[in-house]
């Protein structure tokens, strides 16, 4: 979970390569760019739909989410001034829940149901396996960047269990090999988007 | 909206039905599965053998044979078909000129449909889920109707009281009760939220009602809403159930549009308005002092009760709350009546309950029980038992508040009391088959790893308890641990059982308790210092 001083030290310290603008790491977009004003005004169109309600600060954050893909400080900033709360009362909703997440994504995410049906069916095993082909842990992006490993409590499809999400999608009755192919088709994309120089 | 408009509805939609009608199943299992190819398919090969005239191919909820799918039901044949690749579309279509499908044969006749007594999923898989037509054409919101114009508030309640129909997200309170109390509170507003949040692992009965009858769920919360004075509903579900909230929003939207709800509801005086309120990824906001901070925006950090949220709940109002599975068997109940419901089940336990019988047998899928019925019917009969030949070790029900039930009580018939006697509880639903490979004491670890990451943190035996009783469990699984260990175990479980805030904290050490009084000697072979 980062702390607080750590997003402000990287929200503050400009990119390499970035123009003056002062830039948020790795949101995509950079806040005063025309992306970035778009999903910014998106999220106040959020906010004015909820009458600027404090309640609706989890419909806020999870359209948040959605938009800049993770909730940097300047968003949870922007919410804290659009929903009149103090920055610290956002925080803590944002760290509270585990869908929120305050840093960027792989450009894939993979996400292995340990469920109760999932685990009696395997399911930490091929997470295990995972982890290890990937080389990174649970919670975690490799280091390229590309791929988010991640764990779900249970998606409610226990009937194919054991299940594994690759970017959205849902598949069942993964195996140890059935999913370590899905991960190397998503490398292999990868590779023929990127080749190496 | 008007009686009459609705059940012209009712007539047009059921004139519109083609003699023959094949149902795909489209809840998010089979989905994942491919069903949507399959439906795609169907269709094609309708068109292509000029049969659209007769045949009719509709997406429906969930068929309950989870493990099986993509399930297809050809109707009036009563035919099943399992594990449906779109390559056997065409063949399903030809087969209804006679001749065989190349798709595998299901059996309706086979224990694991024959013993179910739908009521709370008696449309699912019938009805297209998308239609607010298909729930009006089976008589949908006509409940809600004769409510409102010709029942009083308390007449309602009765009926419900009568029924003797206990909470089904586990708690088992009486439902009755918790409507009269809330009605009989002051105030002029109050709230009806419904729990969606089903966090148990393993458990997929909410979202399979979500995804497969949303409207049965709507009317329901109208119903109570009308029988304890309250205008405003909430829907708390969870962001991993995306279908479910699609389908929701769906349903909400044509019901609005029809005046089903919303404002002064079949020319009555009364309005109920329904929200959707998204969950974030927290198991603990399945405790209802939790889910209400969270509908106010807040950390989902439970509070101490007294007060309940029937006395003061929402914004400070009088709250009720109640389960998915709860308010779905409200329609069938005022439409039967409370004394009909009581004649089913046992005693003490009325009704019927929904299961996701999962893990380690043939036949995982939703199934929807008499309560009464035994564990061994269920797991054996209606669930084939374990695969490849393998034996029932334990039955874990109630997700990690529960215990697990081992194979030689696998008699004892499912209700509320009778479980809790055995060390577990009924819980939301969930009942996970566990075969004779499976670690006891890793079950209990893994249940404990859940909780240790979920608990919200407010307070100190909870916190810390799960914290340190995963770590005693972990060195007892790496073989590290002593007898002393154990005693220690058993020490701390029983402090923060008795000493935790809610729900979470006061069930986490329930599996271990349950694994040491059944399994005692799985941890005994796992000591440093074993006899």
């Amino acid at each position: 979970m980062p702390v607080l001083s750590e997003i402000k030290q990287s929200a503050v310290s400009p990119k390499e390569g970035a123009t003056g603008d002062c830039a948020s790491p790795s949101t995509g977009a950079t806040p005063r760019s025309a992306e970035g004003n778009r999903r910014f005004k998106a999220l106040d169109m959020t906010m004015k739909r909820h009458q600027f309600k404090s309640d609706a600060l989890i419909e806020v954050l999870h359209k948040a989410q959605e938009s800049f893909g993770f909730l940097d400080l300047e968003v949870l900033t922007h919410v804290a001034h659009g929903l009149k709360i103090p920055l610290s009362r956002v925080y803590g909703v944002a760290t509270f829940y585990h869908l929120f997440s305050l840093k960027p994504n792989g450009t894939h995410t993979c996400v292995v149901c340990l469920g109760t049906a999932c685990h009696v069916k395997g399911g930490s095993k091929i997470m295990s396996a995972l982890e290890a082909e990937l080389g990174t842990v649970m919670g975690e992006t490799t280091a390229d960047g590309q791929i988010s490993l991640m764990a779900a409590r249970c998606l409610g499809a226990c009937g194919i269990a054991p299940a594994v999400v690759i970017d959205g999608t849902v598949t069942g009755k993964q195996t140890i090999e059935s999913a370590l192919e899905n991960i190397h088709h998503l490398q292999e994309v990868n590779a023929s988007l990127h080749p190496p120089l | 909206m008007d009686i009459n408009d609705l059940l012209e509805i009712a007539q047009q939609e059921r004139e519109q039905i083609k003699p023959t009608v094949i149902r795909c199943c489209s809840a998010a299992g089979c989905l994942s599965s491919g069903a949507g190819a399959v439906k795609n398919g169907l269709e094609a090969a309708v068109i292509s053998a000029g049969l659209d005239a007769e045949v009719q191919v509709s997406g429906v909820g969930c068929m309950r044979f989870c493990g099986h799918g993509p399930l297809v039901e050809v109707s009036p044949n009563a035919i099943l078909y399992e594990n449906v690749t779109v390559e056997d579309a065409p063949s399903i279509i030809a087969a209804l000129q006679g001749g065989i499908s190349t798709a595998k044969l299901g059996d309706l006749n086979h224990p694991f449909f024959a013993r179910q007594l739908p009521i709370v999923l008696e449309n699912s898989g019938q009805i297209d889920p998308e239609r607010i037509e298909a729930y009006i054409a089976v008589g949908g919101y006509e409940q809600l109707f004769h409510v409102l114009s010709e029942k009083q508030p308390q007449d309602v309640i009765e009926q419900v009281t009568r029924s003797g129909l206990r909470g089904r997200g586990g708690g088992g309170y009486p439902t009755g009760l918790k409507w009269a109390t809330v009605a009989k509170m002051p105030g002029k507003q109050k709230y009806v939220v419904c729990n969606a949040d089903e966090g148990d692992p393993g458990a997929f009965m909410d979202r399979s009602v979500l995804e497969s009858d949303p409207h049965r769920v709507l009317e329901g919360m109208a119903i109570a809403g009308y029988a304890i004075g309250a205008n405003h509903g909430f829907i708390y579900v969870r962001a991993e159930y995306p279908l479910a909230i699609k389908r929701l929003q769906k349903a909400i939207q044509q019901s609005k549009k029809y005046d089903l709800i919303g404002s002064g509801i079949f020319g009555s005086g009364f309005d109920f308005k329904i929200e959707i309120r998204i969950g974030a990824g927290a198991f603990v906001c399945g405790e209802e002092t939790a889910l209400m901070q969270s509908i106010q925006g807040g950390r989902g950090n439970p509070r101490p009760r007294p007060p309940y949220p029937a006395e003061s709940g929402l914004w400070g109002c009088p709250t009720l709350i109640n389960n998915v599975e709860t308010f779905a068997n409200i329609v069938p109940i005022i439409r039967q009546g409370g004394d009909w419901y009581a004649k089913i089940g046992t005693e003490k336990s009325k009704g019927t309950k929904v299961f996701a019988l999962t893990g380690n047998v043939n036949n995982a899928g939703l199934i929807e029980v008499p309560m009464g019925t035994t564990l061994r019917e269920i797991v054996e009969e209606m669930g084939g038992g374990v695969p490849d030949g393998g034996k029932v070790k334990a039955v874990q029900t109630g997700g990690p508040s529960g215990g697990c039930v081992p194979a030689h009580l696998l008699d004892t018939p499912i209700e509320y009391e009778s479980l809790q006697r055995l060390g577990t509880i009924m819980g939301s639903g969930g009942m996970i088959v566990m075969d004779d490979k499976t670690s006891m004491v890793e079950i209990a670890q893994f249940y404990m790893e859940f909780c240790r990451g979920e608990t919200c943190g407010k307070c100190v035996p909870c916190r810390a308890g799960t914290v340190q009783l995963y770590a005693l469990l972990t060195k007892i699984v790496n073989r590290q641990a002593t007898s002393h260990d154990i005693a220690q175990l058993k020490a701390l479980c029983y402090m923060v059982k008795d000493m935790s805030l809610c729900g979470l904290g006061q069930t986490a050490p329930n599996p271990v308790l349950s694994t040491l009084q059944y399994f005692e000697e799985e941890y005994l072979e796992l000591l440093v210092d074993k006899v």
